[in-house]
């Protein structure tokens, strides 16, 4: 089959996960105080004043135990201006990134200044903490620091919250990619929507691989050849499956089979319909049942599911030794 | 520690996008380019494999498990991987080497970062309770450092313009680079500031590629009759992950490496030193002690080319390259991890 330059294949996603994270007691400390809006560092054995409070001192590595209240306001010491914030950052609009050193403290903390405008910002400015509107135990509840003006003050505390103690934190973490399927599979992936099955084989130890994976695993061999494979395969292995799956249509119990097609050395999964699953067994020979032509996608989905065929079961040490006729190979 | 010969390094074009090379597709090519270059059939020709790679970066769970197809690793191979620079796996391979566990070893690196937004994907490797939840972006974190540099009196807008122009300059004669070309100091300067006071051509540009290397014993490179170039001795120090508890002014852990692996006991021709932001390099010359006798970044170094989890293993192979070549006696490789210069090795490679 002619060995063309695959279309490239790309598909936009979100990787996320939200973890869950136990917080240690000094950290836990630390959000315990921003839901209450107060600021709690910890002083080292030298002396030095940390917030965020620190577990150990990067120095000495001893814990640090010794718990202090922390003023709202502090000097910027250093920072960066975001003139186009990214679609991740917490402000809709040009703001800084700076490194505070809040008053009493000896350690700068990590957090945003909204100035307005890059001119309105400099290294030695006085800024104080803007609180979220509604806070939670988390570092956002600082909303961000804003420069202190001749009108500033610091607004009324609430009475602090009988809530518990704060001793966990969600970290939703969600990245979007675009992913780009590699040229072996965006091959077999484009042949699929064409209603064939295509193998990459190895130009050293001739195995076929399906869906081909661009290289032979055992050679370290780029495989450039490609070869179109039958509808039949053989019931490598296989498991029933009886609970339902999240997000899975399919209604247990169904047959779940790794399958050697027919002129391929390696198996693939899919599903075994159309008889009992009681009948199903190692060596039964099957055959794709492809959806109707108008539903083939770039995607296994294509094919619905395998069926038995009316042919003599293999042998299991002949799994995977057939050539795409299904006839035995005895190179 | 034992002499240890590097002695075949192969990188791949650097590229913004790779398209639809998968890591297989990256890895397999500067795999099989080394294993050539040192005559060798295939991979059970060394004794221990070693990789350095993220997924986060393409997004792809277990993508180095994925990279191993690239190798040939039938039957099973002695293998490991780190999720760092493939400096450490090279870090790792020596240690193996020391050991006793092995006589050779090939390390590869590889990313692909163009399927991400590469800046947020590193904010996430951030502290997740202080730091990761503001999404502070990489650019914005180095330009804090080069803001505390600038007005510490350490560097200037101008020394940062002046490392891009030679950057880009030097670049011109590595056709693996991904940026090269003559740019004036004065004509970076007319460029608007991006982060500031960072500029686009103070940061390095997103990359995709791989890169691999073999070293062995030096015994093993002369029984295998090979040119070599020796790693006489190679530190790495890392500084607290608070970057507020450190001085961004100045790099402390490069130094302590420095000190420890005896940088200046001699001349020092090459240095190849992996700073992916402009201000980076001239920290970090200071903190290796550098003088102006040493031609630094000859290749072009990270501005012209930044593949993630390979651009540190690319200063050792580029300095091993130069002493092999004969264009160098004695060179320094420095490699980077972790933000704004968090984590630092040094590597001194000779001739025999």
């Amino acid at each position: 089959m002619p060995q063309n330059e695959p279309e490239v294949l790309s598909q936009a996603f979100t990787l996320g996960y939200t973890y869950t994270r136990s917080t240690g007691p000094v950290v836990g400390q630390f959000l315990t105080g921003l839901r209450d809006r107060k600021l709690i560092g910890n002083k080292a054995s030298d002396g030095k004043v940390y917030v965020p409070p620190m577990e150990y001192d990067p120095k000495t590595a001893e814990a640090i135990t010794d718990f202090v209240d922390v003023a709202e306001t502090g000097v910027v010491k250093t920072w960066s201006w975001v003139n186009e914030p990214n679609e991740k950052h917490l402000l809709r609009k040009p703001f800084a990134f700076a490194m505070i050193q809040l008053d009493g403290t000896d350690v700068p903390m990590l957090h945003m200044v909204d100035a307005g405008s890059q001119d309105a910002m400099s290294t030695g400015m006085k800024v104080q903490v803007r609180w979220a509107d509604e806070t939670q135990g988390l570092i956002t509840d600082i909303a961000c620091f804003e420069p202190v003006t001749e009108d500033s003050k610091v607004a009324e505390k609430p009475a602090a919250s009988d809530l518990e103690p704060i001793t966990g934190v969600e970290s939703p973490v969600y990245l979007e990619y675009n992913f780009t399927a590699g040229k072996a599979t965006a091959t077999f992936l484009s042949n699929i929507k064409k209603g064939k099955l295509t193998g990459g084989k190895c130009s050293e130890c001739s195995a076929v691989y399906v869906p081909p994976r661009g290289s032979c695993p055992a050679c370290g061999v780029a495989n450039d050849e490609n070869v179109e494979l039958s509808n039949k395969a053989t019931v490598q292995s296989f498991t029933i499956i009886s609970i339902p799956i999240p997000g899975n249509p399919i209604k247990p119990p169904f047959v779940v089979a790794n399958l050697m097609v027919d002129g391929a050395h390696q198996s693939f999964l899919h599903i075994v319909s159309g008889c009992e699953n009681s009948d199903v067994r190692i060596g039964m020979r099957v055959e794709a049942v492809w959806k109707p032509e108008e539903e083939w996608t770039h995607a296994m989905e294509s094919i619905a599911y395998f069926q038995p065929i009316d042919e003599p079961d293999i042998p299991r040490e002949e799994i995977g030794r057939l050539t795409p006729k299904g006839e035995k190979n005895d190179a | 520690m034992r002499d240890i010969a590097v002695v075949a390094y192969a990188q791949n074009p650097i590229v913004r996008d790779a398209g639809a090379n998968n890591e297989v597709e990256l890895i397999m090519p500067v795999v099989n380019e080394v294993l050539k270059e040192a005559g060798l059939k295939d991979i059970h020709d060394v004794d221990f494999t070693c990789s350095g790679s993220c997924d986060y970066l393409q997004g792809a769970a277990f993508a180095f498990v994925a990279g191993v197809d690239a190798l040939g690793a039938v039957p099973p191979i002695k293998e490991s991987h780190v999720e760092m620079d493939a400096a450490w796996a090279l870090y790792e391979s020596i240690l193996k080497i020391n050991m006793g566990a092995a006589e050779s070893a090939l390390i590869y690196g590889f990313a692909k970062s163009s399927p991400g937004k590469l800046a947020q994907v590193l904010s996430q490797q951030l502290d997740p309770y202080y730091y990761s939840p503001l999404w502070p972006d990489v650019v914005s974190l180095n330009a804090m450092q080069a803001r505390s540099a600038m007005e510490a009196g350490v560097l200037t807008e101008e020394d940062m313009a002046e490392v891009v122009s030679r950057s880009r300059a030097n670049a011109k004669s590595n056709d693996k680079a991904q940026l090269s070309g003559d740019y004036s100091v004065e004509q970076l300067l007319e460029e608007p500031e991006y982060i500031a006071p960072l500029r686009k051509h103070d940061c390095p540009p997103v990359s995709d590629g791989a890169s691999a290397m073999i070293i062995c014993t030096v015994e093993k490179a002369k029984e295998w009759g090979l040119p070599y170039a020796v790693i006489k001795a190679m530190d790495h120090r890392i500084e607290t992950h608070n970057f507020g508890a450190r001085d961004l002014t100045v790099s402390e852990s490069t130094a302590i490496a420095a000190e420890a692996v005896g940088v200046n006991s001699a001349k020092v021709d090459v240095a190849e030193i992996h700073a992916p932001f402009s201000h980076q390099e001239i920290i970090l010359k200071k903190a290796l002690g550098l003088g102006d006798d040493t031609v630094v970044n000859p290749s072009g170094g990270p501005l012209a080319g930044n593949v993630m989890m390979a651009a540190g293993l690319d200063r050792i192979g580029e300095v091993a390259r130069r002493i092999i070549n004969g264009e160098a006696k004695r060179g320094v490789a420095h490699a980077t991890s972790g933000p704004c210069l968090q984590h630092n090795m040094v590597t001194v490679l000779e001739a025999e």
